[in-house]
């Protein structure tokens, strides 16, 4: 391997990183050759951001070694990583939309003359070479807010080429994008590599890995199991390198989808957020009949939150109707939709779905208030709360000490279940499940999988919402695409593809009527 | 699990009890810098614990503070923050001075209308803060401070020109027209011990209920918690928001009445003066439970009784004050560190229960 490279960009070796009471990283080896593609890949939990952070300084391993370009390096913080060559594109990005393309970049970074002033002209220089070797193009005037997500990404990763990185990790970056936006991206980041610099790349989606990696290493419960070229594996075999064993199926169906329409949406349209703006949703129509999953696939932010909010009724409709189980609720208070069997798995389980700091009890409770097995008139019963929640515990194999623990002290998988768990004990007859999997592991995605369908198969009628466009294929009767406000498209799982769905999303192709 | 309960509770008191003992080691440290001495300082001043006078004292002084405390903890249970109970008392205080005095009931009776006209004034005037908090989006802690001021005016200048009695005796002291005693409310111990305090316990009580055991309370919380989460299981965050103010200021009514009706049956300027400012110290350090209410009420009621024994001493006895001042301070402070100490600690243990049982399901 030595034949192309003088020297390895990143050699980790046996790196260990003990948190309380958890493992994160042991016996790490990773050799990263300078000019490659090399991919990280990992189920959610198995270490690959701990990794990460210990390689951008974030924090110090307790034991191993790190060399960067044939230095051993001991990193405190995350200059000192940058200074050693390496930087990090978040998944999150980190850019002030009010400013310009070149503003951001310099941001923190200011290239500052005499007196203090800006030297721009010099920045606007150097970003042009920069641009040109990534093989992009932008106006570097316009404010970012003015930039699609895929071209924000772009300028995160402008963003840390300037500060002179030869080393990017660019962790989950495709989480973000539609598919043609991954293609875009992986061919800015091949010509990036072609111009000699090393990107470390992390993903839990095979196909892609397989894509664009030059080598692939694989972390499973805390350590590196192998590295792997894509030459040699498939995405099979890759998946159970990566879990262990089998990789879970989204698809399977047993029953026949009934005839009885629970959730009927018609002409729908809500206001946009300020006053004069667009539509927020137009003209949105749509049914789900009992026993039938509907997906919605989209990019975020084009209407599918919008969407569950009007049927949950937490805004109103400026026009059309929301009829549940036949009967017409488009006025009617939350409350009173959630008691005819409206259940809502939350887009940010944060933001939304649970009470941190409270007990796992009374999050199982939250929402449930009306239900008079744990309750006695205006009274709450704790006895029979608790009860309840070591219920939905045990049923969905929640990871947790016991029902007291507060909700914070879970791993995200397993808030998710609670979650998830929460939702389909008031045995509701229509579910609004947006994202019932994300950052989930895999064994936790299977037991999701698994219930969703055993409810559905028990007449449950789903609206689906993700972005894991195999998990709306394998798991959905009817595919719709949000795009803009609107229902652009309505397509047959069996023969809907990520590329085709990716073609909708992005509003390049729509379905006239 | 018992266990468990047990050490979350011991937690929480525990940043309470360390905020007092900061206080009192930087009063000592005050006491001392400015020559006076700090151990015979304390041991003046707890060793009044000691007379029963002063006990009773401390109860009486107590009883309107765990009134304010509950009022405002209702709020901050639901992150809301009503400022403004010193303001809802004073409305309260003339409100029922006046109408109290237009009707003739038997004394159970009249007493209860008194506490029902106190709760309705008080309500009221708390609602204007909630009103422009729902409908115009106004910060309750803004408009309640303001309303405060407000109040004060508003209250002292109606006072002054239409409910003042004109009195030719020679006190200095106007007062509006004396309450007839069947709205009285009676005494435990003669000019010591009033029996509001009853009414007071019955108000904490009735906030734990409220609060931890009903629906509606496990809807309050829920919105404080995670008003997100409280939202889109129906809960209407602006009708909670009326409700609770509306809740606040009824009892912010109540908080006057042990000065009213147990002490000097009319209104006079500066009755009951500070006690819904000091219901926000009471609650901080109580942390927002009843029983810590209990605790912390007591020890404000103890420490403002058993201050003037500080005099006889020639210490100053506003170090009672400051000490009161530094305990709000340092229980701040403090909470927040303890908080984050506890939850790394809470999400170990669970970490390593967790592994425990791996371990053993492995070794089976």
């Amino acid at each position: 391997m030595s034949e192309n490279t003088a020297v390895d960009a990143v050699v980790l070796e046996g790196i260990g990183k003990t948190f309380p009471g958890v493992r994160a990283n042991y016996d790490i080896d990773l050799r990263v050759r300078s000019g490659t593609i090399h991919a990280i890949v990992g189920e959610n939990g198995a270490g690959k951001s701990t990794l990460m952070k210990t390689l951008y300084g974030m924090h110090q391993p307790d034991e191993g070694t790190i060399t960067v370009e044939g230095r051993q390096l001991v990193m405190s913080s995350p200059t000192e990583a940058i200074a050693a060559g390496i930087g990090m594109v978040h998944q999150h990005f980190m850019l002030a939309d009010n400013l310009t393309v070149l503003e951001n970049v310099i941001l923190g970074a200011e290239p500052v003359g005499r007196r203090g002033v800006l030297k721009l002209g010099e920045a606007r220089e150097r970003l042009h070479t920069l641009m040109a070797s990534l093989g992009v193009h932008f106006d570097l005037d316009a404010p970012v807010s003015s930039l699609g997500i895929g071209q924000r990404q772009r300028v995160e990763i402008l963003k840390v080429l300037y500060r002179g990185a030869r080393i990017l990790i660019l962790d989950e970056p495709t989480a973000v994008l539609v598919p043609q936006e991954v293609d875009e991206l992986f061919v800015n980041l091949q010509r990036l590599v072609a111009e000699g610099a090393t990107v470390i790349f992390i993903s839990h989606k095979l196909d892609e890995v397989l894509a664009v990696s030059d080598e692939i290493t694989i972390i499973r419960q805390g350590t590196t199991v192998a590295t792997v070229t894509p030459a040699e594996v498939d995405r099979r075999a890759l998946g159970q390198l990566m879990v262990g064993s089998e990789l879970p199926d989204p698809s399977g169906r047993e029953s026949a989808i009934g005839d009885e329409v629970v959730l009927e949406i018609t002409g729908l349209d809500v206001a946009g957020h300020a006053p004069g703006s667009k539509l927020a949703l137009e003209a949105i129509s749509f049914a789900v009949r009992a026993g039938e999953i509907v997906g919605i696939a989209g990019v975020e932010g084009n209407g599918q939150l919008e969407i569950c909010e009007a049927i949950l009724g937490l805004v109103a409709a400026q026009r059309g109707s929301i009829h549940l189980e036949g009967r017409d609720v488009t006025n009617a208070e939350t409350r009173d939709r959630l008691a005819l069997g409206l259940s809502y798995i939350p887009f940010d389980r944060h933001r939304e779905g649970l009470l941190l700091e409270a007990p796992l009890w009374e999050n199982t409770f939250l929402g449930r208030e009306e239900d008079p097995s744990m309750t006695s008139g205006p009274f709450t019963v704790r006895r029979r709360m608790e009860a309840d929640s070591r219920t939905v515990i045990e049923r969905f194999g929640v990871r947790t000490p016991s029902e007291q623990v507060p909700a914070f002290a879970l791993s995200g998988g397993n808030q998710q279940k609670l979650i998830v768990g929460r939702e389909m004990a008031s045995n509701p007859k229509v579910l609004l499940a947006a994202h019932p999997t994300r950052g989930v592991d895999i064994g936790a995605q299977a037991a999701i999988w698994e219930e969703l369908r055993r409810a559905r198969d028990n007449g449950l009628g789903v609206l689906l919402i993700s972005a894991d466009l195999e998990e709306l294929i394998g798991l959905s009767d009817t595919i719709l695409v949000a795009f803009d406000g609107r229902i652009t498209a309505h397509l047959d799982p069996e023969t809907a593809t990520p590329e085709l769905l990716g073609s909708f999303m992005t509003g390049e192709m729509q379905e006239t009527h | 699990m018992k266990k468990d309960r047990l050490q979350r509770m011991l937690v929480t008191s525990a940043s309470s009890v360390l905020a007092v003992v900061v206080a009192l080691v930087i009063c000592a440290v005050l006491l001392k810098v400015t020559g006076k001495d700090p151990i015979k300082a304390y041991s003046t001043l707890f060793g009044a614990a000691s007379e029963g006078k002063v006990l009773q004292d401390a109860l009486n002084r107590a009883t309107p503070l765990f009134i304010s405390a509950a009022a405002v903890a209702i709020g901050f249970k639901m992150n809301l923050f009503n400022i403004g109970v010193e303001g809802q008392m004073r409305v309260a205080l003339l409100s029922t001075a006046v109408v109290g005095g237009l009707v003739e009931l038997p004394a159970p009776l009249h007493v209860l209308f008194c506490l029902v006209v106190a709760m309705v004034s008080g309500a009221a005037w708390a609602g204007i803060a909630g009103y422009l908090k729902v409908r115009r989006g106004v910060n309750e802690v803004i408009s309640t401070i303001m309303l405060n001021f407000v109040a004060l005016a508003l209250v002292a200048w109606s006072f002054d020109v239409f409910f003042r009695e004109e009195t030719d005796s020679a006190s200095l002291l106007v007062k509006t027209k004396e309450l007839p005693t069947s709205a009285w409310f009676p005494d435990f111990v003669d000019r010591r011990l009033n029996g509001m305090l009853v009414v007071a316990l019955l108000v904490l009580v009735f906030f734990y209920v409220l609060v931890w055991k009903t629906k509606f309370g496990f809807r309050l919380r829920a919105s404080g918690g995670n008003p997100g989460a409280a939202r889109v299981t129906g809960v209407n965050p602006m009708r909670m928001v009326a409700i609770s103010m509306l809740l606040s200021g009824a009892l912010a009514g109540l908080v006057g009445m042990r000065a009213l009706l147990g002490d000097v049956h009319a209104y006079q300027n500066g009755l009951a003066e500070q006690q819904g400012f000091n219901g926000i110290a009471v609650a901080l350090l109580g942390r927002n439970h009843p029983v810590g209410i209990l605790f912390s009420g007591l020890l404000f009621g103890f420490l403002s009784a058993a201050s003037g024994k500080l005099q006889l001493e020639e210490i100053p006895k506003e170090i009672v004050t400051i000490m009161q001042g530094i305990i709000v301070f340092a229980v701040v402070i403090i909470n927040g560190a303890v908080k984050r100490w506890d939850e790394r600690r809470i999400q170990r243990r669970a970490a390593a229960e967790l592994e425990r049982r791996a371990v053993e399901v492995a070794a089976a």
